[in-house]
């Protein structure tokens, strides 16, 4: 048992408390936004009921909940993963496009490949492209040029002008009237979905995520040393753990997370690559993770309401014309109140 | 003294988790009088002065201040009864000029500064006491022991009347030592009241009136100073006599040997206040101490790091066993056998939040990983630990316990057995003894004796020179960041090495 206890140092003691915080800082935000709806002469019980009720209240609702969760815990752990050495990724979004942007290049270039092959590899081409991106900022922290939380919060909008550059230019869809999109995917490179619902196999992408996340930081030697570094880092180098490699290859597997979020996005939901791939993913992952504490549990059940609340945004236009955007409102009152009660800080 | 104390501590307890640091502590304080407060590590000495200084609240007992009972709940509090502390880290920004520094800490600013008053009171102040501090400098520009007055300065100014003083000589020059306690007895003389926590004998019997001996949380004694000595005061430290342990010194049978460390002509960039190194020149044979004295911060840490490998070569080559290793990684020493004790381990090498084990497998976690590091072999990584503190005669203490809980020496102790625990053949000890009771301190130099007569090169990097001058085969000197002596303790004098240090031309100096 003490054995069991050791291995658990890391996420030991969080567990309860972990819980509490996570229920009052929700309720918390949830009450505030309940006064921006009464300003609005809205009925916030009303709302409130409404938005549960069409994502919870049916089992096409819950499916539609779970197949948001996928890119969300996905993006999620890109933040989570290097904020375990204090890396802050913003870049989840820009992460995710690019992706997007390899896993379509591969769809639409070896469209005569069966399905076996051609989805491992644009799964490849999805988790290289946005590993590839992460590891651009991991770099250029480890040689001094630049702050990664910076740089990839600035890469964020050079990926999605990427992606606007090759679906407005080179790989635009000629049977497409004028819309800026890719050419459809061949059926081999659409990931399969199950239970006739939307769920694709990414999910099981995002469960074996979680669980590597878990198993690396509370088993491995990698896990110690990057606890380690995380504690103190001075003493970390000093006992001959490099920095640099672990900031470049966490921002690396970081990336790659979100890149796999983006290629599931394109792959299964839209079947070619537009502009309006993602609305915020890779911004709602960074919250997630935030909230969560880095917890992979608490990261399923952040990813689980921030599903809700943004698949309930529609909700509200659709039934008290609320604009889709007011939910943001409330992302953002989550946003503050998490900050605010941890300080800023991860831990 | 026949006086009513200014302050009255009475039955002070306090407990943390596992620990009572402060067990019915009484203690009165007079003015005018120095007061020491001495005892090993954790007998309770900074527990006691950090709740007088509102850090801590005690469990129970009382505080009285000129015999009215008070109540300090925060550092703001002990401002108000004019209690002042001065820390071992000075809370000061190197940027801005001593007066500048010092107004920020004064209470009850008005919205516009009279800056020109707040420089003229320095200057009194200054003149009074002797501190020879000039306000206009930056002070990025004074020393250690220049920056300590600053700090005392501003207590003054902001009309403390009791001044508490944290190991306030651990980073000071020998020469500074006696400036400090200089500035003691000017302050005496005026009243003040000081208390100063310590467990260096010899500072306590140079300038204490009254000496408080502090052992596992309770008051061993308190005798007067001038009827103290070494022989009493360590009885009262430690209940029983303790025998001198330091390491004597055989022949040199390393001068046959070919060199374990060897380098030639290594510069390093500067950084900040501190100098690089400069042309250093340096070999280290199997079987010897190599002793490094300075005044901290004229390149002994980069000297240390560059030999780690953690610094790089501007210029110069290192060898080590005889092969060039001059681009080589930290990890790549460490593991050819490299250890490395620092002065401020809880900074450099713990990690107070992973356990004690886990600690001790960051030595090398590659040794200790399983199935190619999917898993860690804690048994073996236990089985060495418990080996080495057995051999080194420390207590064991348990294993899954964050190491940030254990006290600030049993921390030290767990990094020396760690770094011993894998016969290293080159070890850097940096500041070793320092923050160490006299105990601990002794079965240091002597882990570090032991390992030079089993044949272990080690570079000794201290201040204190009594114990370079006790454990070094060979001694240099080093004076902003480069080697400025180079001798034997037989053939050079403490006093010369105290001029090199500190950059004078001694009478017969021994260098270059």
């Amino acid at each position: 048992m003490i054995k069991a206890i050791s291995e658990m140092a890391f996420f030991r003691n969080r567990r309860m408390a972990g819980l509490i915080r996570f229920v009052g800082l929700f309720a918390l935000a949830l009450m505030i936004f309940a006064a921006v709806l009464l300003v609005f002469g809205k009925n916030p019980i009303r709302a409130y009921w409404d938005i549960f009720s069409a994502t919870l209240g049916s089992s096409y609702g819950i499916s539609e909940v779970l197949v948001r969760m996928i890119p969300l815990i996905l993006t999620a752990l890109a933040v989570a993963l290097p904020s375990r050495i204090w890396l802050i990724n913003v870049g989840g979004e820009g992460q995710l496009f690019i992706g997007a942007l390899f896993a379509t290049w591969g769809a639409v270039n070896f469209t005569n490949l069966p399905a076996w092959l051609l989805l491992p590899s644009i799964g490849i081409l999805g988790f290289l492209g946005g590993g590839l991106w992460g590891a651009i900022s991991g770099f250029m922290r480890v040689r001094g040029w630049a702050s990664e939380t910076i740089s990839t919060l600035l890469m964020n909008y050079v990926a999605i002008l990427l992606v606007n550059f090759f679906v407005f230019g080179p790989w635009k869809d000629p049977e497409s009237a004028n819309y800026p999109q890719s050419a459809p995917f061949p059926d081999a490179a659409i990931l399969p979905s199950f239970f006739g619902t939307r769920i694709h196999l990414g999910a099981v992408l995002a469960i074996v995520g979680l669980i590597l996340f878990y198993f690396v930081l509370s088993r491995t030697r990698w896990g110690l040393e990057m606890r380690a570094i995380g504690v103190n880092q001075e003493a970390a180098r000093r006992n001959g753990i490099s920095t640099s490699r672990y900031i470049i290859l966490l921002m690396l597997i970081g990336g790659g997370m979100a890149g796999l979020a983006g290629m599931g996005e394109v792959s299964a939901i839209h079947g070619q690559l537009r502009p309006s791939l993602s609305p915020g993913l890779g911004y709602t992952g960074f919250l997630i993770s935030w909230m969560a504490g880095g917890h992979p549990i608490g990261i399923v059940a952040a990813a689980f309401l921030l599903s809700v609340i943004t698949s309930g945004g529609d909700i509200l236009q659709m039934t008290h014309r609320i604009p889709a955007a007011g939910v943001h409102i409330l992302m953002a009152l989550i946003l503050f109140v998490v900050l605010a009660r941890r300080g800023g800080k991860p831990r | 003294m026949n006086r009513s104390p200014l302050l009255t501590l009475r039955s002070m307890t306090k407990s943390f988790p596992g620990v009572l640091a402060n067990d019915h502590v009484d203690l009165d304080i007079y003015g005018g009088e120095v007061h020491a407060l001495l005892g090993e590590n954790g007998a309770g000495k900074s527990t006691l002065m950090k709740i007088l200084y509102g850090f801590y609240r005690p469990d129970s007992g009382e505080i009285r201040l000129n015999g009215q009972p008070v109540h300090i709940r925060s550092p703001h509090d002990a401002r108000q009864f004019r209690i002042g502390m001065v820390f071992q880290d000075f809370v000061q920004i190197p940027a801005m000029t001593v007066a500048e520094n010092i107004t920020l800490f004064l209470p009850d600013l008005p919205f516009v500064l009279n800056q020109a008053s707040i420089i003229k009171r320095i200057e009194e102040v200054s003149e009074r006491y002797g501190f020879k501090v000039n306000p206009h400098a930056p002070v990025w520009r004074l020393s250690v022991g220049e920056r300590q007055k600053v700090e005392v300065l501003k207590l003054l100014l902001a009309d403390a009347r009791i001044l508490i003083f944290d190991e306030p000589t651990r980073s000071l020059a020998p020469h500074e030592v006696d400036g400090l306690f200089q500035v003691f007895a000017n302050l005496k003389r005026d009243g003040y009241a000081l208390a100063f926590i310590t467990h260096k004998m010899k500072e306590v019997l140079a300038c204490a009136d009254r000496i408080t001996v502090m052992r596992r949380g309770k008051v061993a004694g308190t005798i007067k100073g001038s009827e103290a000595t070494e022989s009493s005061l360590i009885e009262l430290m430690f209940g029983k006599q303790i025998e001198e342990a330091l390491g004597r010194r055989g022949e040199t049978p390393a001068d046959g040997r070919k060199p374990l460390l060897e380098l030639k002509g290594v510069n390093t960039r500067s950084e900040g206040m501190a100098w690089g190194l400069k042309d250093v020149h340096l070999i280290i044979k199997p079987g010897e101490i190599v002793g490094v004295a300075g005044v901290s911060g004229n390149g002994q840490k980069e000297l240390g790091d560059v030999v780690l490998g953690l610094e790089k070569c501007t210029k110069g080559v290192k060898y080590l066993h005889g092969e060039k290793y001059t681009d080589w990684s930290v990890a790549q020493v460490r593991e050819s056998g490299v250890a490395f004790i620092p002065e401020d381990p809880l900074g450099m090498a713990a990690f107070p939040w992973l356990s004690v084990q886990e600690n001790m497998a960051m030595v090398n976690t590659r040794m200790y990983s399983k199935q190619g590091g999917l898993s860690m072999d804690w048994q073996a990584v236990r089985s060495d630990l418990q080996a080495s503190l057995e051999r080194l005669e420390f207590n064991i203490p348990p294993f899954y316990v964050p190491l940030g809980f254990l006290s600030g020496g049993n921390i030290q102790r767990m990094i020396l057995a760690r770094e011993m625990a894998h016969h290293p053949k080159l070890i850097i000890a940096f500041y070793p003894t320092r923050g160490l009771d006299v105990q601990s301190a002794n079965s240091a130099r002597r882990i570090l004796s032991t390992s030079r007569d089993q044949g272990a090169g080690i570079l000794l990097i201290s201040e204190d020179l009594g114990e370079l001058f006790n454990l070094s085969d060979r001694l240099v000197v080093m004076f902003q960041g480069r080697i400025v002596g180079e001798s034997t303790p037989q053939e050079i004098s403490m006093n010369e090495v105290g001029y090199l240090m500190t950059g004078s031309k001694g009478e017969n100096k021994k260098s270059d």
